[in-house]
């Protein structure tokens, strides 16, 4: 990501400092993962320390300071999801491509998150590929979603 | 669209906006929430479009994408109106079928509708299924009636019609007042007076003031605040200006979530409307009151919900915890008074204004006034929102709305309020939604999250799962929530895997005390609430699992 | 200034407004013990070590003396066993990431904690955040922060602003209450010259 991207965000929340936040989000939004680069640029222009920005960047589970891989694995692990056998989906899919939550696969292919409830509960337990949704999910079908993407 | 100056323009233009629409017209309302757009309904409603153009239908029939219908589900839900026939797990293929034979032939297709499994019985209207004719859906009803990204449909329901009122008809005390005697609780979590919390804000010395909606939303299982302002954002815009009247603020903040491109979107759209008709910004309706919105985007982790974390998140610092003794509503952000209410707390105050305090006081229990929106999930039949007065027992909730547990099986206990909440056992769910009742019984009722548990539910699982969960969602900062949960977490874990020991559940009890006692804030003073409440009605299932050496998870 | 006067264990103190009930404490020569305060900096309140009791309006209330303002007529106490259950516990929680601080055993000592009540998981740090709070507040260079968040929360310096900077200053070591910033340092120091 080169400094005009970055600064074109940073101009749009008019360099304040109290935008840190909404800044980083679209950095990583657009490009998919926090470049130190970008960070040491965000600490430039908005005046503020790096070992802030850093805090906030490792606080939120939303950002990623790794390359994310090409798609991205997202199971529901709130409680609902929970109850209806999200810890055996969730280890299916680990065992499938071979990562654990918050890891990429070294051929950058998937990513894999879990995440909180995400407001489907009626559909669990269930996978999201890509923003896609893959409902009420046995860990048996998990294969047949993934050969789809790579 | 034309600026609104005062309140007999907004009555014009709202006879002008009902005047246009034909009342017998067909119109489809399509449920685009999270759970339908989920599982497809984006395509029913392209099929829908191109159905009615393919008929050239266009001047005939509406058609409508609304927020969550609360029934989710069953979804892709969608509604026929003037009927109010319900269709339920819709699919694109249905769709020529329902244009001609439902929506111009005027015939229930019987494969859609609903049927009830335990009667068989079918229901075509919304008023007979049970899910829905035993609510009070006064605030999530509408979500199907509007499409949310237009003002207009918004007003034809009535809209602005609160604030125009307060402004022009009361003082801002009198709008004060008129909350305080409604006595409306905080929906977020904590049941606070919002009229008490409001006037603390309004005496706080100062000029600058802030109002803010907390549209975080963060408890597992909890989704109801995402339905109703991603279905029907003005009535919280709506609430949150009149509140900035009452408080005395120019300035609002909407806090929530990033990750939900349809909430994010119609919040930009209401507010780009609003203002254009002149509801918000300079001289609203030509009253003279000046106001003015932002929205700061985050998702954050579970802590990031408490008030002062997310006021510092507001000023672009570290979303954690301050350690004050000084309510926010006296000095939030930038050290000036900042009166946070939930979205649902919000949602309340337009019906409040406009059918005043009295009738509010008529629902309800002795203490708990009004509705509550509950998020449904867990091991039922029925997940989805639901919107009942409070005193409406829980067994009612989950039985008569929730059709009851899936598979044949019995229910364990209802848990409320998330990680920071606790479980009632079987033996109790003919208690009252109530926000007192339910906290003497250790389960507070939280933002409204009601998760429901099968008899195979292992509690000293539910525990590890609320305390694991907090592991990776408090600030870490205090040394009593990090240390106390991590430790509580390996103890719990271990008693799960039948490695527990004799004094474990002592030693829970202890750590727990100095946590509840010492922590930082809220989320350290109430994370062993889950652990508390299931040794005080499933003490049993820890010892067993000590004693026998069992592993249950 | 206005005079304030409160009650710390039983004797009259005067304290000025804005004081903490700790700072008004310690002009009284009244200990409490802390380990994440320090008087250049701002206040913290994050290890709770020196929690007390506070009596106000009739409403008893458990507070963290180095955060809490004091008013008018406060009742304060330092000591009960309420209090020294929890500064034992908090002990305890962290002798298992540091055994050997000498600031730990000493507290420990008063409150009979056992440090091996619970498992060992020695990291070092207690996360009292002095160094973060020194660097960013005293000396305004900012070359170690915090990262992530709940259990797995931990101190981290920027290898390019530490090699500039920290050399001529460790102005924050003796500050630390365990060894772990001097572990962390030399880390990032062997991280950073190859
Ligand atoms: C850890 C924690 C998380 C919270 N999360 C939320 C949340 O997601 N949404 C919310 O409205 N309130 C949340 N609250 C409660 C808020 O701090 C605050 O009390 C509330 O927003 C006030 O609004 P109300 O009085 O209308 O409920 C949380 C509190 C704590 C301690
Ligand atoms: S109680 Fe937990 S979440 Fe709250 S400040 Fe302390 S560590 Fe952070
Ligand atoms: S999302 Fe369609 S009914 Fe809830
Ligand atoms: S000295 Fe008060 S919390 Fe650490």
């Amino acid at each position: 990501m080169d400094n005009a991207r970055i600064d074109r965000i940073i101009d749009k929340h008019q360099g304040e400092a109290s935008s840190l936040i909404q800044v980083l989000l679209e950095i990583q939004s657009e490009n998919h993962w926090l470049p130190k680069e970008a960070l040491e640029r965000v600490s430039e222009k908005l005046q503020v320390p790096l070992t802030r920005i850093r805090h906030i960047a490792t606080f939120y589970k939303t950002f990623s300071l790794i390359p994310k891989g090409r798609h991205e694995i997202h199971v529901c692990t709130g409680s609902s999801c929970h109850v209806r056998g999200a810890t055996r989906l969730l280890d299916t899919v680990q065992d499938l491509i071979g990562i654990r939550p918050g890891e990429t696969s070294s051929d950058l292919r998937f990513s894999l998150e879990t995440g909180n409830c995400l407001g489907c509960c009626a559909l669990g337990p269930e996978i999201v590929v890509d923003g896609k949704h893959h409902s009420k999910i046995a860990p048996d079908n998990v294969e047949d979603v993934l050969k789809d993407y790579d | 669209m034309p600026r609104i100056n005062s309140a007999t323009e907004l009555e014009e233009l709202r006879k002008g906006i009902l005047s246009k629409r034909d009342p017998n017209k067909p119109c489809i309302a399509i449920c685009a929430g999270t759970g339908c757009l989920a599982l497809g309904n984006d395509r029913v409603i392209s099929a829908f479009e191109e159905e009615v153009k393919k008929q050239t239908l266009e001047a005939k029939v509406d058609i409508r994408a609304t927020g969550c219908h609360g029934f989710c589900e069953k979804g892709p839900n969608i509604i026929i109106y003037p009927e109010e026939i319900c269709y339920i797990e819709v699919t694109p293929e249905d769709v020529p079928e329902i244009v001609s034979q439902t929506v111009l032939g005027k015939e229930v297709i019987d494969r859609l509708i609903y049927t009830d499994p335990n009667t068989g019985e079918k229901a075509a209207h919304q008023s007979e299924i049970p899910f829905y004719k035993n609510q009070m859906r006064h605030l999530i009803g509408n979500n199907s009636k509007i499409d949310p990204k237009s003002i207009d449909e918004y007003l034809a329901l009535g809209g602005y019609s609160a604030l125009s009122k307060s402004l022009f008809e009361m003082s801002p005390e009198q709008v004060l007042e008129e909350i305080k005697k409604a006595n409306l609780r905080g929906r977020g979590g904590g049941g606070f007076p919002a009229g008490l919390k409001w006037e603390t804000a309004r005496n706080a010395p100062g000029e600058e003031k802030y109002v803010i909606v907390n549209g975080h939303e963060g408890e597992p299982g909890a989704f109801m605040d995402r339905a109703l302002f991603t279905g029907n954002p003005h009535s919280v815009l709506e609430g949150l200006i009149i509140g900035a009247y009452a408080i005395g603020s120019h300035q609002g903040f909407i806090y929530t979530r990033h990750d939900s491109p349809q909430l994010r979107n119609n919040i930009a759209v209401a507010l780009t409307q609003a203002e254009e008709y002149g509801l918000l910004g300079e001289n609203i309706l030509g009253s003279g009151f000046n106001f003015n919105v932002e929205v700061h985007l985050d998702i954050g982790i579970f802590v990031s919900g408490e008030s002062s974390a997310l006021m510092r998140s507001i000023e672009g610092k570290n979303p954690e915890p301050r350690p004050k003794y000084i309510r926010t509503s006296v000095s939030g952000i930038w050290e000036k008074p900042s009166n946070l209410n939930n979205v649902e707390t919000w949602a309340n105050v337009p019906q409040i204004i406009n059918r005043g305090s009295e009738w509010y006081t008529s629902i309800g229990t002795e203490r708990s006034k009004g509705t509550k929106l509950i998020s449904l999930s867990g091991n039922i039949v029925n997940t989805g929102v639901v919107e009942v007065p409070f005193g409406t027992t829980l067994r009612e909730i989950v039985y008569d709305i929730g059709g009851g547990i899936p598979n044949g099986k019995k229910l364990k206990a209802v848990h409320f309020g998330g990680p920071m909440g606790g479980s009632i056992p079987e033996s109790l769910l003919d208690t009252p939604l109530d926000f007192d009742e339910l906290a003497k019984l250790g389960a507070p009722i939280g933002a409204g999250g009601m998760f429901v548990l099968d008899e195979d539910t292992n509690m000293v699982d539910v525990t590890r799962f609320f305390l694991n969960f907090l592991t990776n969602e408090s600030c870490g900062k205090c040394v009593p929530c990090r240390e106390g949960i991590r430790q509580m977490l390996k103890i719990v874990t271990n008693i799960s895997e039948g490695k527990g020991r004799e004094g474990d559940i002592e030693l829970l009890e202890e750590i727990s005390e100095v946590a509840g006692a010492a922590s930082l804030c809220a989320l350290g003073k109430t994370a062993s609430d889950p652990l508390l409440s299931t040794l005080r009605y499933f003490r049993d299932e820890y010892e067993a699992n000590i004693k026998e050496k069992k592993c249950r998870a | 200034m206005s005079e304030i006067l409160l009650q710390i264990d039983g004797r009259e103190v005067e304290a000025r407004k804005g004081m903490t009930i700790l700072e008004a404490a310690q002009s009284a020569g009244i200990f409490i013990p802390t380990l994440c305060h320090h008087e250049k900096l701002e206040a913290y309140g994050a290890c709770r070590i020196c929690t007390v009791e506070v009596e106000a309006r009739g409403r008893k209330n458990l507070v963290a003396a180095c955060v809490y303002p004091v008013e008018q007529n406060l009742v304060v106490r330092t000591r009960s066993e309420k209090i020294d259950r929890i500064r034992k516990m908090i002990l305890e929680l962290l002798l298992a990431h540091a055994p050997d601080a000498f600031a730990l055993q000493d507290l420990a000592k008063e409150y009979g904690a056992d440090k091996d009540r619970f498992e060992k998981e020695a990291s070092f740090c207690i996360h009292c955040g002095l160094c973060v709070r020194y660097c960013a507040e005293v000396k305004k260079k900012n070359a170690v922060g915090f990262v992530d968040r709940g259990t797995r929360r931990e101190i981290s310096f920027i290898p390019e602003i530490a090699s500039k900077e920290c050399w001529n200053c460790k102005e924050c070591f003796p500050l630390c209450p365990t060894e772990a910033l001097q572990a962390a340092f030399v880390l990032t120091k062997a991280l950073f010259s190859p």
